[in-house]
């Protein structure tokens, strides 16, 4: 595409985040006694880990930091590496090769922390129960301080539980 | 006149580390805008770096003292070049000069110090970081030097301070195709020195296509902290230079309060709508394939060469 079509095309676009609506918690369990920490409000770098899920949960997650949820605004962001991160986020049921990898995540993310854990996948493994490849849930492994029920949650949903912990 | 020169580099030290989080702050809000969203607003990178320093880093057993002497190490060397590039005023330290010499030997010991530091983990990534950072550096410092080099001899000096008062002494020069092709070299070196698009996307999640930020994949809080304060000073610094090169207009001469502060207005204006440009231009191009880059830099080497030559044929 060329510059002068990019452009055009900006400028039709104009911007297409959706309005921030006042936090609503209702659907989020958070644990009880659970106080975001000061050291991360209106700043949090989130590493996402996928334990074994469908990739449902990812898409969302994806969503949520893309140009229509915009998480960026409520002062998320994504890295690379969970020495950069404050929160981690973990989907799907724990699978035997991925129990040890999230401990050692979990693990490696400097204090103070927060364990989002997304989709239902991660309390009570969903449809994968029973199954021969799955270890547990996600707490059975880490303590999860907040959790998005929904298969999968939606965006709005998993920005919510990033809210508890900006407080924006 | 020492008391003048200390004044002007405090205030140059303070200039850039409250202006650095705003002007990288201002370059991701330019960027969030023009790809339709919304941004976590100019302030955000102030947030970022107050919650970095408050944490607690995490660090590998077994790791050494480097982890936590190359973010300090990489913090004084953009602090020491903030003071030495003249930002604010053309007013000096006569016993430091802000020799263009010494400012790419300043520059190189962060450049060395990252680079350490991707080693020190003894991940695969950390040293496919340093190596590809090297390898860079290598390339970029002699053009830094050529360019500056070819501003510094209608000056007849390599003082960075004696050259912006040069060129802001005689306009003329700022067009003449030696200046110009010296800019436009140094902007280009400047650009990959600091991590930028095309030769590193500062965004990018790929560990395959990292440059700095393979580097810093295992610091963490305070650490992470000061190398990302470290980085964006070297950003301010470097844009700076380039700022006053290009566009001499507005710097003080002397250290008069009045003076000082349309300089301290002059230049926080041009850097920041020299971040908002820059990161403009990001949103149009794509990461260059890492073995193009050196096709790049060698380009870059070369405008610098003829610029070099040409200031000796028209002066």
């Amino acid at each position: 595409m060329s510059t002068a079509r990019l452009l055009r095309l900006m400028a039709r676009t104009g911007r297409v985040t959706e309005p921030l609506t006042p936090p609503s918690e209702a659907d989020l369990q958070v644990r009880e006694g659970f106080e975001a920490p000061r050291a991360l409000r209106g700043s949090v770098q989130v590493r996402h880990v996928d334990a074994g899920s469908c990739n449902g949960c990812e898409l969302e997650l994806g969503a949520a930091f893309g140009p229509v949820y915009d998480a960026e605004r409520i002062g998320a962001r994504l890295v690379a590496s969970p020495r950069h991160a404050d929160v981690v986020t973990v989907s799907g049921v724990v699978t035997r090769n991925m129990a040890e990898p999230l401990i050692n995540t979990v693990d490696a993310t400097p204090h103070p922390r927060v364990v989002v854990s997304i989709g239902n996948c991660t309390r009570g493994c969903g449809v994968f129960a029973g199954s021969y490849a799955v270890a547990g849930s996600v707490d059975d492994f880490v303590e999860v301080d907040v959790h998005v029920p929904g298969c999968p949650p939606s965006p709005e949903a998993i920005i919510a539980a990033l809210r508890v912990v900006t407080g924006r | 006149m020492t008391i003048g020169a200390v004044t002007v580099i405090v205030i140059h030290l303070v200039l850039a580390v409250l202006l650095s989080p705003v002007l990288i702050g201002v370059m991701r809000t330019t960027r969030a805008r023009l790809e339709g969203r919304v941004g976590g607003g100019i302030r955000q990178p102030w947030r970022d770096l107050r919650k970095l320093l408050a944490k607690q880093p995490t660090r590998a057993p077994g790791s050494t003292p480097v982890l936590t002497l190359a973010p300090i190490l990489l913090m004084a060397s953009s602090l020491v070049l903030c003071a030495l590039i003249p930002f604010v005023s053309t007013v000096a330290l006569t016993s430091v000069p802000g020799d263009l010499f010494v400012v790419v030997g300043v520059l190189l010991l962060g450049t060395v110090a990252l680079a350490l530091l991707g080693l020190e983990s003894g991940t695969a990534f950390g040293g496919m970081g340093s190596s590809r950072h090297m390898v860079i550096a290598a390339l970029v410092e002699p053009t830094v030097l050529l360019s500056i080099y070819a501003l510094s001899v209608p000056a007849g000096t390599s003082a960075l301070a004696a050259i912006v008062r040069a060129r802001l002494a005689d306009p003329a020069s700022l067009l003449n195709p030696a200046s110009l092709l010296a800019i436009f070299a140094l902007v280009v070196v400047v650009i990959a020195e600091t991590g930028r698009l095309p030769v590193d996307n500062p965004s990018t999640h790929l560990e395959l296509t990292m440059i700095h930020e393979a580097m810093i994949l295992e610091s963490g809080g305070r650490d992470l902290g000061w190398l990302e304060l470290g980085s964006w000073l070297r950003l301010t610094a470097l844009l700076g230079l380039v700022a006053n090169l290009a566009l001499p207009w507005g710097i003080a001469q002397d250290a008069a309060p009045l003076g000082l502060l349309v300089g301290v207005a002059a230049i926080t204006g041009k850097l920041l709508l020299l971040g908002a440009a820059l990161a403009a231009v990001e949103v149009f191009i794509a990461k260059l394939r890492l073995f193009r880059v050196p096709e790049l830099l060698a380009g870059s080497f070369v405008l610098a060469f003829l610029s070099v030559s040409a200031s000796y044929l028209v002066f």
